[in-house]
């Protein structure tokens, strides 16, 4: 390994493996050989190294001792700090020992944490509900600074937790940053306020979204499969939502959002308890209170009123169809 | 006599730890641990049923799909809606994609890398298996990625993105698919097709799917080079897998793909003979789980933590069927379905080539058939069909993910959540003792598996029922 590169442990904590499976989804080249051209090497990775038992067991406790130098840890999965404070809900896998304990001495150990996911960074789904695994972030609790390290930890490189959020994180999400800190172009600059890379993070889920023409006359769905916009009725968050995944695109073509699904705002703290269904808008005397971060809502009102006054009549019927009933008709302009 | 802990376990789904009793080098006892819980069944509790949609692909990232479809069957059973033959087309179309790319997976980034450890380097086929299956720096790999990505697409066109798509819904799905679509999907199939027929099997996916027996498997490999399945059969039969790994001669199947008439692939149990599945007969018993409370069928099921319970070694339920343990998964699935060579190969009741051979065959059957339910799609026609989910209501969706049966329970109070039980497929094969001290069909089928130093036989075994811990305890 060059002196220059990136080692990198992973570890699953509670989670679904569904960042690690994303991850596998990195299009275009092979995901192993790409990394590998950016300087990143994987010491070890749960789902797809050979080692297994005793030697991965060496692995983690090499890295703990710093033995090996540890570049960056990738924590997948909310941390579990029950029952009663022992952390026992989740023991590491042959080794007896608790996952809030290995990660809090690899963590002290990296020069760079990174939390892949919400639930690693926010606690996300596993601390749903009356969160009876007591789950959390590392160094967040919703949105809430502290977690499991603490609000003011900073990792031996100077950065705090590295938030790639997502249900799951999209695959470049992980492999970009990892790419940027192995090239020594990521520092604190490139965090937002809640330390989530600000390459996709100070995007909205709202740009490039296909539904912006339904959108723009406030033409919405009423029920699945609808083509209109999903903000009103459908419980969408996409002009609240930090990610570019209707930019980005997922699987080729895909997101939510293409898929006839509200934005849930997945790589928000707090995002699993919205506080209403899922599928909704919750709205105050007709009005959705979730309105665009950076819209006063008397304009918003406003406008609103006035883009559904003036909307043309192939907006309006397809926004309530599952195709176009209406296509754009062939008009001479004088444009060529 | 030696007490040894194997963990963590690499290359399978989650955090597995097995605890063996080995006499003489092989296996005595074993006892099958999964160190985590997070308590999904209790998050559900008190939530809008839709909500199930949100959360229960959550509970896997590597099957979330199979997740997403035992939710939405639950909550159409409940609210006694059937889905738009579009919607069902679409989402049995999501589903395949799903459960052929965890075959593809777990055989190529999983299973075979084994083969490649130092362990078998005086072996006559090592040479060639280290520099295809090495884990990460193998040739397969780099091929396996990119081919597994582009196959995978599929799913950012049919349900937006993978895993945790929220399009999936009781009434099929929550966008209709235009045509450009439609042909996009096809010649989506049709790549990924022709780099199975080169590369995996070196034939014609009709052919594999049409042999009959093991005997005609073993011509079949015999006549010319078959691609890497082809090197998985010499290696299984140089290494005798046909003799490891022994289960419990039980295959159980909740059936899969609903069709216009029926299910593609039937529901049912095999035990030597061919029965009728009865679904009140499922309960599952938490005597040697870190669980409070007694045994129960799914619908009226507790999940209630207890971990200082001393008999307690795991947080995985056991589920039995008329008291007895059962395997699923793809072997079980084609076994009950009546194919002819996994009922030939389960005539021994099942065994790592086995379970290899069975998801192979499985993914030579399937894609023909999706590549046939791309062309009965209809853009124009309804995609989804709508519903309306009763205050008081009950359910079960029963649905076949690639590791075998997966049940989700549903009951209904006051518009909530009143109760919701799950049992994935690997909370079967990888289940714990009941009461009655009978182990679990992993636990079975690693007694007499070779244990010493150097042994990777244990892992071969676990591998063969691609478990998948993190949906075990949900």
């Amino acid at each position: 390994m060059d002196d220059r590169d990136l080692s990198v442990l992973w570890l699953q904590s509670a989670g679904c493996g569904g960042c690690s499976i994303s991850l596998l989804c990195s299009e275009a080249r092979d995901l192993h050989a790409s990394l590998d051209s950016a300087g990143v090497r994987v010491l070890w990775h749960p789902g797809l190294s050979e080692e297994s038992g005793d030697e991965a067991r060496l692995i983690l406790e090499r890295c703990a001792s710093g033995e090996i130098p540890l570049g960056a840890l990738c924590v997948e999965g909310a941390l579990l700090r029950g029952p009663r404070g022992t952390g026992r809900f989740h023991r590491h896998a042959g080794t007896g020992v608790v996952m809030t304990e290995w990660v809090r001495k690899l963590a002290g150990m990296a020069r760079y944490t990174l939390a892949v996911g919400s639930c690693a960074a926010w606690g996300g789904v596993a601390s749903a509900g009356e969160n009876v695994t007591d789950a959390c972030g590392l160094q967040f609790e919703g949105d809430q600074p502290g977690g499991l390290l603490g609000a003011g930890w900073k990792s031996r490189g100077g950065l705090p937790v590295i938030n790639i959020a997502g249900c799951p994180c999209h695959p470049d999400w992980v492999t970009e940053t990892l790419t940027a800190l192995a090239l020594g172009a990521f520092g604190a600059r490139d965090l937002d306020p809640l330390n989530r890379p600000r390459f996709f993070a100070d995007h909205l889920v709202h740009h490039g979204c296909t539904r912006n023409e339904y959108y723009e006359f406030k033409a919405s769905a009423h029920k699945p499969s609808d083509l209109g916009c999903l903000m009103e009725n459908m419980g969408c968050k996409g002009t609240q939502a930090h990610a570019d995944c209707n930019a980005r695109l997922w699987n080729g073509s895909g997101s939510c959002a293409r898929g006839g699904a509200p934005c849930i705002s997945c790589t928000e703290p707090g995002f699993e308890e919205p506080g209403h269904p899922f599928h909704e808008t919750p709205k105050l005397a007709g009005i959705p209170i979730g309105l665009p971060t950076d819209m006063p809502k008397a304009w918003f009102v406003a406008l609103a009123a006035l883009s559904k006054s003036a909307t043309p009549k192939r907006v309006r019927e397809n926004a309530v169809a599952d195709h176009q009933v209406v296509v754009p008709p062939v008009k001479k302009t004088g444009l060529k | 006599m030696t007490r040894i802990i194997v963990g963590p376990f690499n290359r399978v789904e989650g955090d597995l730890e097995v605890t063996l009793e080995v006499r003489d080098g092989r296996v005595a006892e074993a006892w099958a641990g999964s160190p985590l819980y997070r308590g999904f069944e209790q998050i559900l509790r008190g939530k809008h049923p839709m909500d199930a949609l949100m959360f229960a692909p959550r509970i896997c990232g590597i099957c979330s799909v199979s997740q997403s479809m035992a939710a939405a069957s639950v909550l159409a059973d409940a609210m006694g809606l059937t889905a738009a033959p579009n919607g069902r087309i679409t989402r049995n179309l999501a589903h395949a994609v799903e459960n052929i790319a965890d075959h593809f997976t777990h055989f190529y980034l999983f299973f075979m890398p084994d083969f490649a450890r130092a362990e078998y380097a005086g072996r006559a086929w090592h040479g060639p298996a280290a520099e295809r299956f090495r884990a990460v720096r193998g040739s397969a790999a780099a091929y396996v990625l990119p081919v597994r990505a582009a196959f995978l697409t599929a799913m950012g066109t049919l349900v937006g993105k993978w895993p945790h798509s929220l399009a999936i819904q009781p009434g099929g799905v929550a966008r209709a698919l235009e045509a450009s679509e439609k042909i996009r999907l096809f010649g989506l199939l049709r790549d990924f097709r022709r780099h199975l027929e080169t590369v995996l099997f070196g034939d014609a996916l009709e052919a594999v799917a049409a042999l009959g027996s093991e005997a005609a498997l073993a011509r079949w490999a015999a006549e010319k080079p078959r691609g890497d399945f082809g090197a998985f059969l010499g290696i299984a039969d140089d290494l005798n897998l046909d003799k490891l790994g022994r289960g419990v001669g039980r295959f159980m199947s909740y059936g899969g793909y609903p069709q216009e008439a029926g299910l593609l692939l039937p529901r049912g149990i095999w035990n030597g003979g061919l029965h009728a599945l009865d679904e009140q007969a499922i309960a599952e018993d938490v005597s040697h789980a870190w669980l409070d409370g007694e045994t129960r069928h799914p619908a009226q099921g507790v999940t209630r933590p207890q971990d200082e319970k001393a008999e307690g070694y795991t947080w995985c339920k056991a589920p039995r069927l008329a008291g007895l343990p059962m395997e699923t998964g793809a072997l079980a699935r084609q076994v009950v379905a009546g194919h002819p060579l996994a009922r030939n190969l389960a005539a021994r009741g099942g065994d790592v080539k086995s379970r290899v051979v069975a998801r192979l065959l499985e993914i030579a059957l399937i894609l023909p058939e999706m590549e046939k339910w791309v062309r009965q799609l209809v853009p124009g026609e309804p995609f989804c069909a709508q519903g309306e989910m009763p205050g008081t209501a009950a359910g079960a969706g029963l649905v076949e993910a690639a590791r075998g049966a997966l049940g989700h329970w549903i009951s209904v109070a006051d518009g909530r959540i009143a109760n919701y039980q799950i049992i994935s497929p690997t909370t079967w094969n990888f289940s714990p003792r009941d009461t009655d001290g009978m182990p679990g069909p992993l636990e079975q089928a690693l007694v007499g598996a070779p244990a010493g130093e150097g042994d990777v036989a244990v892992q071969h075994v676990v591998r063969s029922f691609d478990p998948c811990m993190v949906c075990t305890v949900h």
